[in-house]
């Protein structure tokens, strides 16, 4: 099934989101679609889905030009969406979340669940999908559960596929697996889409590449002739640098000392496992892991969102284990947490408020009882400035900026106050190159100027790019270092360590 | 230095504030005005579906305007009976903005007005400019210990606040009957609960009975304009207001802020059921001279109305407020001039409520009063 949009122009009010924009989807190919956030990938691929109607254009399915009034139509027309965020029932199994919304039935609304599985076996065994059907879906790893969106989709009879950011949730060696999957639905026949901001990805799965910036088709590729390089140029619409400048590794004192730290889930199951590390000031540790590996709950103790059940923690010479936030902060630790939207702002405050939102009673702004609003507005400003927040006023809502802006803000607020140590959750999770270029840098200076780093990223490329050292996280325990201060580290050999299949690495 | 120069501009820029949106506007504005139409309409129908003829309805309407600011009694007792909503529902609204639904204010005016009471009963001999701010203190103090149980309940043992003030609500309830049967309480040669008068000295004065001496309205609504003005000022320009409004929007951020979820939880809990303290003190000594079973007469289940219809905002529950105060007025010169029951404003009431909850209801029903609605962009 071939898929032309043509002309398409989608307005919100005043803001265009997509400008003309023309695609060739076709069957047999992969499309890569490409552009930093904001750029309009979602709502191109949202006017597809069925979910918005075009202002303009034309969406032409196999020459025939069709109008789709909401999802339904869309999916009823072989267009089928994997979303970045799975859509899955933990407590059902494969089978029921594959059938989900078109469940087979029998006489008086009985559940076929024998011919969903059927289905689900079948799908596995024609596009090397295998996943038993049975497994219920919070058993399974974060890149099989992945496969069950693929197959809800494909049980629906998709025959384009859109995969939303796919890779961003799993390891090195899951994103080999997962392009296997990719080639092999390409082999049959199907037309695949796929969204990303990966410059090597996009390089290695498309055959043909589509780049959009500020809502407009800013370039078209071919995969084999394209460098990563003019590809970012093409998306951020200037030449981007991917290596960070560091200045030499030249570790100070000792900052940060962690020992022997265990920290629990909510459900007493054991998150981090007595967990030993240091940071020195003017170096940066990174953790590596795929996500769920125990980094979250280590790093939330650290910053004294979660009382850790065993271990101390040592922060410039004191006892910080059993201290407020508050005390921590002050001490001069900054804290950029791994989820921007649930805990990193408030989207219905403004722009100022959230720059105060963790030092509000600190002297810049608050006199007595009352917060100088005056003041906070001012600094606000400085502060958006300096980091290149775009927001068109600091009394805008920060709901209202893009992911990357939200990010730089909390950025500018942790990073705009004299600190020692610096501590940074998914830094960068969801950006696009421009902002990470951006906040790269800006993590790289304060480590520049003698702060400590403690850095947590699934993003493999990001730890790399950045430490000095490199710590590697599973099933809650440090299960590898690596040196990267002289020469560069092997990537593999970390990514093996991420899997858990590696043994103890001696740098 | 031009680079410095275009930077101080950019600053400059940064600092413009945007005027407020048309969305913003509607939603606060134009949705209650609406949501108030439609409840009269909804109230029209409902007095016709009772065998009301339509002349009836027009005069019951006419009442309820006469009867709420048509005369200066009216206006007099609207404002009476404003008083102790807009009290609660300024508590209330503090309550929700912090993430809390206090169901409680019932309680917090039975406790506070209880406290009130007996403070000002006692005591004679003290000049009132002692005797009065002590009485409302005690009050206010009483109900914000009140609240603090729940309070302390929910921040120990996450306990949730709508439960524990309901059941608050009951106590409070047995409390009153209780105490006011104890001797040094219950008015002498009495066999039924009911308290002792409050001394003059504690009363709250008639502003306006130098006029005729039946004009109710008493100082009380000074207290509520300064109850609106420092819960403004509380809420929006205080650290521990933005530490309300920050755990109330997204508690996880507060977290992470550093602020103390536990501390913040007492602390709005404690001002709200202050706040509702004050309005069951503004009743016994402006209004009602003693405490008996029932005085607080649903005040602070009216105040939940009155807080969301205000859209916890201290000056839109000043506004929310005066229009109960004026349907509860009205209501009864309504029920004398054109025999409706009085019942129908508690119809209108609810009514507007609902309306004010569905704001999507309201724009199908008044589609030119709107623009069109958007489907903001996603990214």
């Amino acid at each position: 099934m071939d898929v032309e949009l043509r002309g398409i122009t989608k307005r919100f009010g005043p803001i265009v989101a997509n400008a003309e924009i023309d695609l060739d989807i076709r069957a047999g190919e992969v499309l890569g679609l490409l552009g930093e956030n904001g750029a309009g990938k979602s709502t191109l691929m949202n006017v597809l889905c069925g979910l918005y109607t075009p202002d303009e254009g034309n969406i032409i399915i196999d020459g025939k030009p069709v109008t789709f009034d909401g999802p339904g139509a869309a999916i009823a027309a072989g267009i089928g969406m994997v979303h970045q965020h799975f859509m899955l029932v933990p407590v059902f199994t494969v089978a029921e979340n594959a059938i989900l919304g078109i469940e087979p039935t029998k006489q008086v609304d009985y559940l076929d669940l024998a011919a969903a599985r059927q289905q689900v076996n079948e799908i596995g065994d024609r596009y090397g999908l295998q996943v038993d059907p049975d497994a219920r879906i919070e058993d399974l790893p974060v890149g099989t559960q992945q496969r069950v969106e693929i197959i809800k989709v494909l049980v629906r009879s998709a025959d384009v596929l859109i995969l939303d950011e796919p890779t961003a949730v799993l390891t090195p060696q899951e994103v080999e697996e997962f392009f296997g999957i990719v080639r092999s639905l390409r082999d049959a026949g199907k037309a695949i889409v796929f969204i990303t901001h990966k410059l090597d990805e996009i390089l290695e799965i498309s055959d043909r590449i589509t780049v959009l910036r500020g809502g407009r088709v800013t370039g078209y590729g071919d995969p084999k002739t394209l460098t990563e390089q003019r590809l970012a140029e093409m998306m951020v619409g200037r030449p981007v640098r991917f290596d960070v400048d560091k200045a030499p590794y030249n570790p100070g004192d000792l900052l940060l000392e962690v020992r022997d730290l265990t920290v629990l889930r909510a459900n007493d199951e054991i998150a981090a496992d007595h967990v030993s590390l240091e940071v020195r000031s003017g170096e940066i540790v990174g953790i590596a892991g795929v996500q769920g590996n125990g980094q979250s709950a280590l790093i939330e103790a650290i910053t004294g969102l979660h009382r850790p059940v065993d271990g101390t923690i040592i922060f410039d010479g004191q006892d910080i284990t059993n201290v407020s936030v508050r005390a921590r902060h002050a001490m001069g630790m900054a804290h950029i947490p791994e989820d921007r939207q649930r805990t990193g702002i408030i989207g219905d405050f403004t722009v100022a408020e959230n720059m105060a939102l963790n030092s509000y009673y600190d002297e810049r702004y608050a006199k007595g009882m009352s917060i100088v609003w005056p003041a906070v507005a001012t600094h606000a400003a400085d502060y958006v400035a300096d980091f290149d927040v775009r927001t068109p006023s600091v009394h805008a809502k920060a709901s209202q900026l893009s992911g990357g802006n939200q990010q730089k803000l909390v950025v500018a607020r942790e990073l705009s106050r004299d600190t020692k140590l610096l501590i940074a959750a998914q830094p960068t999770r969801g950006l696009d190159v421009g902002s990470v270029e951006y906040i790269h840098g800006r993590v790289v200076a304060a480590r520049d100027e003698g702060d400590g780093v403690l850095i947590m990223s699934s993003e493999l490329d990001e730890i790399l790019a950045l430490s000095d050292r490199i710590l590697v996280m599973f099933k809650g325990r440090i299960v590898a270092e690596f040196d990267a201060s002289k020469q560069p580290v092997d990537r593999n050999a970390v990514g093996l360590a991420m899997a858990g299949s590696a043994p103890r690495a001696a740098a | 230095m031009s680079a410095k120069a275009s930077n101080d501009n950019l600053t400059q820029n940064l600092l413009q504030r945007a005027a407020p949106s048309r969305a913003e506007f509607e939603d606060l504005v134009i949705v209650p005005i609406f949501a108030v139409i439609v409840a009269l309409a909804v109230g029209a129908l409902v007095m016709l579906a009772t065998a009301v003829d339509l002349p009836t309805i027009g005069r019951s309407y006419i009442a309820l305007l006469q009867g709420s600011v048509g005369s200066l009694n009216a206006l007099s007792e609207t404002l009476t009976a404003a008083a102790p909503l807009v009290l609660a529902g300024l508590g209330l609204a503090l309550g929700f903005r912090a993430g809390l639904f206090n169901i409680g204010a019932e309680g917090q005016i039975v406790i506070g007005g209880l406290a009130a009471v007996i403070v000002g009963f006692s005591f004679a001999g003290l000049p009132w400019f002692v005797h009065l701010p002590l009485a409302l203190i005690a009050g206010a103090l009483a109900g914000a210990l009140y609240a603090s149980i729940a309070g302390w309940l929910r921040a120990a043992t996450g306990a949730h606040e709508v439960i524990s003030t309901i059941m608050l609500n009951l106590i409070s309830y047995r409390i009153l009957d209780y105490v006011l049967r104890q001797p040094f309480i219950q008015r002498e040669g009495r066999a039924d609960p009911i308290s002792r008068s409050v001394l003059d000295s504690a009363e709250l004065p008639q502003l306006l009975a130098w006029i005729d001496p039946n004009l109710r309205v008493h100082a009380g609504i000074l207290v509520v304009i300064a109850a609106v003005v420092v819960v403004h000022w509380i809420l929006f320009r205080t650290k521990i207001g933005f530490e309300f409004r920050a755990s109330g929007k997204n508690l996880d951020a507060a977290r992470y802020a550093g602020m103390r979820a536990s501390f913040t939880i007492v602390a709005a809990m404690a001002s709200a059921g202050a706040l509702a303290g004050l309005a069951g003190a503004n009743q016994v000594l402006g209004v009602l001279d003693r405490a008996s079973p029932g005085f607080s007469a649903g005040i602070g289940f009216d105040a939940i109305s009155v807080a969301l219809l205000g859209r916890s905002h201290p000056v839109g529950v000043l506004f929310a407020g005066l229009l109960f105060g004026a349907l509860k007025t009205g209501g009864r010169q309504m029920q004398v001039d054109a025999g409706v029951s009085v019942d129908l404003i508690g119809i209108i009431q609810a009514l507007i409520i609902v309306f004010i909850a569905a704001p999507l209801l309201v724009r199908a029903i008044f589609p030119w009063g709107f623009r069109k609605p958007q489907t903001e962009p996603n990214e």
